[in-house]
């Protein structure tokens, strides 16, 4: 593309770092991952790649990472490159455990991460990070969930709820729709796997949670619970349709529900 | 004259560390912890020149804890002495060495052994069924030869540490401030209260 993106600390005349957009180009084309903050709790969720027959999925690396015991990290884009995201951000999680005695806040290491993306996109021989990253926790002592987002530019920014990755559009104007503040545990875990539906059309056995909660390591929903929670809300969905159906010759349905019957004839362009 | 004593029983291992922080002839303080955990079930007590202990303990402690966040894995006692030998094997042949001793106390959960290492700062290591440091050593390793078995319950090793630390006070021309008592067991590291202010005389 006439040379602007050569060497990639040089800026186009109109003022773009070519090789910054394409790292956000290679986000996009990751697999989608979501992040829910509620009260006292805040939720990852991953659309898993579906494995070949041979594949042992059990241990094959997954898209969420423990930076430290009350951290984790979700990542879009690149697999490689997350890795050495990641471990960065644990040999610095550590480090600051040494050096005064304290865990990390969320913020620091999102600062740490975001200052690492931004570094590789301003020294020479090296690339951007393909990577946009959702971090989340709680702050040692601190009931209040924490949840940001880093951005192959080194851009951060905090969030109630957001999602990065393919098709991360349609999931952040559901999730824009659907989170109100103060969630409990089931509504996060809820809103969580329901905004992954808009766009992981396997369902159960291609999601995968994570839940934290303070003060407790991060517990891996079982692929049964998740089972359970996308059936629940496929009969919620099935039952909303029928009354739809049924009262269509009347008034319209509530509000919600019409937000609701949008998405579902949204998904398919969506997903493309 | 400080005190590092280490039992390993049935299904735990006690490790014991005094409580005194001393420069030359004073001492400074009566509540230390000489004691890092490593991990959930390794536990290290260390004495020596100050300063070295608590920056060796504490890198090592860090070291640990990112390999086992890296790997997703918890190391066993036994690779975490290997570690730490080979870091005090480099120190050794450095221009500025750490000048420390360990006990290295844990539980090992997937052969649900207790384990119990002890090393010097010359990086020896030695996997033994009881241990102490300095000049604990010369007044309990006889108390322990004689009534320790790989088998004794948790009960009768509280009260071997009982009779070594009754030894000690009485043997010892320098008080220690008591001991410091942790208890490595398949559910981790605890604290276990330690009645200190009994005074014991010599004959």
């Amino acid at each position: 593309m006439s040379g602007y993106d050569r060497a990639l600390s040089v800026f186009s005349p109109d003022g773009h770092v070519f090789q910054v957009e394409y790292a956000l180009e290679a986000v996009k084309r990751g697999t989608c991952a979501v992040a829910v903050k509620g009260n006292e709790i805040v939720v990852l969720g991953c659309e898993k790649k579906s494995a070949m027959k041979l594949q042992d999925t059990r241990i094959t690396p997954s898209k969420i990472g423990l930076v430290d015991d009350h951290i984790c990290l979700a990542f879009a884009g690149l697999n490689a490159d997350a890795r050495i995201l990641i471990d960065k951000a644990r040999l610095e999680a550590q480090s600051h455990r040494l050096t005064v005695e304290d865990p990390v806040s969320i913020e620091y290491i999102t600062k740490y991460v975001a200052g690492v993306q931004q570094r590789y996109t301003q020294s020479g021989g090296v690339r951007p990070f393909g990577i946009s990253t959702l971090i989340v926790g709680f702050d040692p002592g601190s009931k209040e969930a924490r949840l940001y987002q880093t951005e192959p530019s080194g851009i951060y920014s905090a969030w109630k709820a957001n999602a990065i990755g393919r098709s991360s559009k349609t999931v952040r104007e559901f999730l824009e729709r659907n989170h109100t503040d103060s969630l409990d545990r089931d509504g996060t875990i809820e809103l969580t796997i329901k905004s992954l539906l808009e766009v992981v059309q396997t369902g159960a056995k291609n999601i995968e949670i994570a839940v934290m909660t303070p003060g407790n390591e991060v517990a891996y929903l079982q692929a049964e619970e998740i089972e359970k929670i996308v059936e629940k809300i496929n009969t919620e969905k099935d039952a909303e349709a029928a009354t739809r159906r049924g009262g269509r010759g009347g008034a319209a349905g509530p509000p919600s529900a019409q937000g609701q019957e949008q998405v579902l004839a949204e998904r398919p362009a969506g997903a493309e | 004259m400080e005190v590092l004593l280490g039992i390993t029983g049935k299904d735990f291992t006690i490790v014991a560390a005094s409580k005194a922080t001393m420069r030359g002839p004073t001492v400074l303080k009566s509540s230390d912890d000489k004691t890092r955990p490593l991990s959930k079930h390794t536990l290290m007590a260390y004495s020596g020149e100050a300063g070295d202990t608590v920056q060796f303990a504490e890198y090592v402690q860090a070291n640990i804890q990112l390999y086992s966040k890296r790997n997703a894995s918890e190391l066993s006692p036994y690779e975490v002495s290997s570690f730490v030998r080979s870091e005090l094997a480099k120190s050794l042949r450095s221009r500025n060495p750490y000048n420390v001793n360990l006990l290295l106390g844990g539980f090992d959960p997937i052969t649900d052994k207790p384990e119990l290492y002890w090393v010097d700062y010359l990086a020896s290591s030695a996997r033994v069924p009881y241990a102490a440091h300095g000049y604990a050593q010369y007044y309990c390793l006889s108390t322990l030869d004689k009534h320790h078995h790989p088998d004794i319950s948790f009960e009768q090793g509280m009260k071997i540490l009982r009779m070594c630390t009754d030894e000690l006070k009485r043997r010892l021309p320098i008080d220690f401030k008591g001991v410091l008592v942790k208890v490595v067991t398949k559910d981790g590291i605890r604290e276990e209260p330690y009645e200190d202010e009994k005074p014991v005389y010599a004959p």
